[in-house]
């Protein structure tokens, strides 16, 4: 189900309070944020965000297209290396 | 021979169900096209008069997008996912399920015919 009109979109505040900080002093920074669920609003685009996908913080460059979106659309979560055999590709860990 | 939006139309078929031959239209959509139109349901497509049949496609034309244009807009939609780097985008790219369900059974519309994949040992 979606989600009420009334409420609004789902924005973190903490998140938003930085953004709104920065883009008041034009500037730009990378923020870290762990607020996943957190939607993609006008306010943001130009920022980079580092999206925090359970080991370290993605930079996500926030694009006009990337609206309505959620943050962690852009920050996956699992690391897909493939079955069987131990290769040098599945068994590389950073 | 009744033709709506580049192809189709069964003839001996109620013009209800007939009209979901066309992609893009469904039972829904048809009984609402059909209401708009003042068609009646149960016709059968042979029987239809030409006004009629040209009474729908004028409405399907104007209000309604279908086939090509429809597939168009559903790809370009999946494009815009893949392109921009989203999680739904990149199921899409592999051809696995999108909505979460599970995969370590099932998913075999999109997976497509099951694959046996052996242990292959390091050499």
């Amino acid at each position: 189900m979606g989600r009420s009109r009334k409420k609004g979109p789902y924005v973190d505040a903490k998140l938003m309070k930085k953004i709104e900080a920065m883009n008041a002093r034009n500037e730009k920074r990378v923020v870290k944020t762990w607020a996943r669920d957190c939607t993609i609003v006008p306010e943001m685009v130009g920022h980079t965000i580092a999206v925090h996908d359970g080991r370290r913080h993605v930079p996500i460059y926030i694009t006009e297209e990337m609206i309505g979106h959620k943050l962690g659309e852009f920050a996956p979560t699992r690391v897909f290396r493939g079955h069987g055999a131990h290769t040098e590709r599945s068994t590389a860990l950073k | 021979m009744a033709r709506i939006a580049g192809v189709d139309l069964p003839r001996d078929k109620r013009i209800e169900i007939a009209l979901t031959y066309v992609y893009g239209i469904g039972l829904s959509t048809s009984r609402k096209i059909l209401a708009e139109t003042g068609v009646n349901p149960d016709t059968r497509v042979r029987n239809l008069t030409e006004e009629e049949v040209s009474r729908l496609r004028d409405t399907i034309e104007r209000n309604y997008k279908v086939e090509g244009d429809l597939q168009r807009e559903v790809q370009m939609n999946i494009k815009r996912l893949i392109d921009l780097g989203t999680y739904r985008g990149l199921r899409h790219r592999r051809g696995l399920p999108v909505r979460g369900q599970r995969t370590r059974t099932n998913a075999r519309t999109r997976k497509g015919p099951r694959k046996t994949v052996g242990v292959r040992r390091k050499k």
